[in-house]
C-alpha cells in the first residue's frame, strides 16, 4: 500500500472565519493529500496534540487575527518540547513580509500570503516531501 | 551481513522499539505505529506480529449510520462519559477517500472536542483508501495497535454509509446503528440486512419531527425479521439528541448490557470473536495470496499486454486467466 502525504489544516484564534482554511483543505484533498481538518478556535496546544495523534507530515496553520508572532513560535516550541523533529510547519494568512521572514528563521517552512494560488503550497509540500523521503 | 538482512534487522528493531513505547502509552509511538500499519510497511507487519498477544482486551464498538446522522457528535459524548468512568478510550474515525484524486478530507475531529490533551483519549482519523465497506483496510490493525497501547474501549466511526456497507460488524464486538427521523423507510432498512447486523439502534436527532415513528418502524422491522433467530439479544431502539448529549447514558447502559451478554459465560465472547477471526484469517490469506500472485505471475505487466487483445475480442478473459495462472503455478499443485 502506498504512503500518503498527511496534512493537518488548523485554524487557531478567535475569529470566526474558516472559509480560507476550508478552501485550502479541499485543494489539498484534490491534490491527493489526506487532510485532517480540525475546525475553528484551536489553541496551539490543541493543534499540536491533534497533529501528533494524526502523525501528519505537514502542519498547515492559517492565522488571520494578527496573532501570528505568538501562535507560530508557540507551536514550534510545543513540537520541540514533545520531541517532534520530523513535522513540517507551514503557514498562511495576513502576515507582513518582515514577520514572515522572522518566522521562517525560527523554523516555519514557508508562509503563503493572502491571494496565493493554492497550487503554490501544494507544489511546495510535494517538493519538500520528495526531498525528505528519497524513494 | 547482506544488505537485506541488515534491513530486516533494522525493521525488527524499530518494530520492537515502537511496541515497547506504545505499550507504555507513548502517543507519538501509537501514532507512528498506526501509520506503519496503515501504509502496510514491513515495520508495520513486524509490529502487528509482536503486539498480537496484547490485543483482544478492548471492547470494540462500531458506530455506523448515514452521512451526517451525528456519529462524530455521539462518539464525542460517549468518550467523555467513558473518560468520567476512568476508562481509556481510543477512537478511529473513517472518512472516504476521493476516487478521483486519491486524497481525503477527514473532518470527524471537528465534532470531537473532547479529544485534546487527555492522555486517556486518542483519536485518529483514517481515510478509507479505496475500501468500500465503510472502514479502511487497516482499521482492524489500527484497533490492535490501540489495544496494545492499553485502551479499554475502541470506538470505530465508519464512513457515512448507505445501507449495505457494514464491514464494521466484522471488527466490532458491538455495532451501533444511528438513524435519523427522516432516513429511509422501514422497508429500506430491512432490505439491507441491517436488522441482523446492528446490536443497538439509535434514532438520533430526536429533537426533530418523526422520531417516534422512525423508532416504531424499526421495532416493527425487528419483529418481522425475527431478531431472535440466532441468540437471546434483543436489539434495543433508543432515542438520542447527540448534539445536546441526551440519550448517551442510556446508550452506554445498553452497550454494557450487550457486552455482558457477549461475556455471559466464560467462552461466549471467545466464540463470538472466533467466527470473526476465522473470516479475518481467510481475508488476510486472500490478500497475501493475491499480493504474491500479483508479483509472482507479473500480473500487472501481463494485464497491460493483454488488455488490448481482450478488448478487441481476440482472446477471452477466461482463457487469459487460465494461462497466467498456469504459467505461474505448474498444474498439479492445486
Ligand atoms: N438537530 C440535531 N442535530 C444534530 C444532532 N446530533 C448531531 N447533530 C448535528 O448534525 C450534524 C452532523 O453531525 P456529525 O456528528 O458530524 O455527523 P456524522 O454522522 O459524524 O457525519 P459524517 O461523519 O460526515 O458522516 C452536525 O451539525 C451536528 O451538530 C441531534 O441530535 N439533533
Ligand atoms: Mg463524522
Amino acid at each position: 500500500m502506498e504512503e500518503k502525504i498527511r496534512v493537518l489544516v488548523a485554524k487557531p484564534g478567535l475569529d470566526g472565519h474558516d472559509r480560507g482554511a476550508k478552501v485550502i483543505a479541499s485543494a489539498f484533498r484534490d491534490a491527493g493529500f489526506e487532510v485532517i481538518y480540525t475546525g475553528l478556535h484551536q489553541t496551539p496546544e490543541m493543534i499540536v496534540d491533534a497533529a501528533i495523534q494524526e502523525d501528519v507530515d505537514v502542519l498547515s496553520v492559517s492565522v488571520l487575527s494578527g496573532a501570528h508572532m505568538t501562535v507560530f513560535p508557540r507551536i514550534l516550541d510545543l513540537l520541540k518540547e514533545q520531541g517532534v523533529t520530523d513535522m513540517h510547519v507551514i503557514g498562511g494568512g495576513i502576515i507582513p513580509n518582515e514577520d514572515a521572514e522572522k518566522l521562517v528563521q525560527m523554523g516555519v517552512g514557508a508562509i503563503f500570503g493572502p491571494g496565493t494560488p493554492t497550487t503554490e503550497p501544494i507544489a511546495y509540500i510535494r517538493e519538500w516531501y520528495a526531498k525528505r523521503k528519497p524513494a | 551481513m547482506t544488505r537485506s538482512q541488515e534491513e530486516s534487522r533494522g525493521r525488527t528493531a524499530e518494530a520492537a522499539r515502537l511496541a515497547e513505547r506504545l505499550a507504555q502509552g507513548d502517543r507519538r509511538a501509537i501514532a507512528r505505529g498506526i501509520s506503519h500499519v496503515e501504509d502496510g510497511t514491513p515495520v508495520g507487519r513486524a509490529l502487528l506480529d509482536r503486539i498480537y498477544t496484547l490485543t483482544g482486551r478492548g471492547h470494540r464498538v462500531g458506530i455506523t449510520g448515514p452521512p451526517g446522522s451525528g456519529k462524530s457528535t455521539l462518539v464525542d459524548h460517549l468518550s467523555r462519559r467513558l473518560r468520567e468512568r476512568g476508562l481509556r478510550v481510543g477512537v478511529l474515525a473513517i472518512d472516504p477517500t476521493s476516487p478521483f484524486s486519491g486524497g481525503a478530507l477527514l473532518g470527524d475531529r471537528i465534532r470531537m472536542r473532547a479529544a485534546t490533551q487527555d492522555e486517556g483519549l486518542f483519536v485518529r482519523s483514517m481515510a478509507s483508501r479505496g475500501s468500500l465497506g465503510g472502514v479502511a483496510a487497516a482499521t482492524y490493525e489500527a484497533s490492535e495497535v490501540l489495544e496494545a497501547a492499553g485502551f479499554d474501549w475502541i470506538l470505530i466511526e465508519t464512513v457515512g454509509v448507505g445501507q449495505s456497507e457494514l464491514e464494521v460488524v466484522e471488527l466490532a464486538d458491538t455495532t451501533v446503528l444511528l438513524l435519523v427521523p427522516e432516513s429511509g423507510d422501514a422497508v429500506q432498512v430491512m432490505k439491507a440486512g441491517i436488522m441482523e447486523a446492528a446490536d443497538i439502534f439509535v434514532v438520533n436527532k430526536y429533537d426533530r419531527e418523526g422520531g417516534d415513528r422512525r423508532s416504531q418502524d424499526i421495532e416493527t422491522s425487528l419483529e418481522i425479521s425475527g431478531w431472535n433467530r440466532g441468540g437471546a439479544w434483543r436489539p434495543p431502539v433508543l432515542p438520542a439528541v447527540a448534539s445536546r448529549g441526551e440519550g448517551i447514558v442510556e446508550l452506554l447502559e445498553q452497550i454494557d448490557g450487550h457486552f455482558a451478554h457477549l461475556t455471559r459465560d466464560d467462552d461466549s465472547l471467545g466464540r463470538a470473536r472466533k467466527d470473526k477471526i476465522e473470516r479475518r484469517l481467510r481475508a488476510l490469506l486472500r490478500r497475501a495470496l493475491l499480493d504474491r500472485a500479483t508479483r509472482g505471475a507479473r500480473i500487472d505487466e501481463r494485464l497491460e499486454e493483454a488488455l488490448d487483445r481482450i478488448a478487441a475480442r481476440e482472446i477471452s478473459p477466461y482463457r487469459w486467466v487460465e494461462t497466467v495462472l498456469a504459467d505461474w503455478m505448474p498444474s498439479g499443485e492445486e
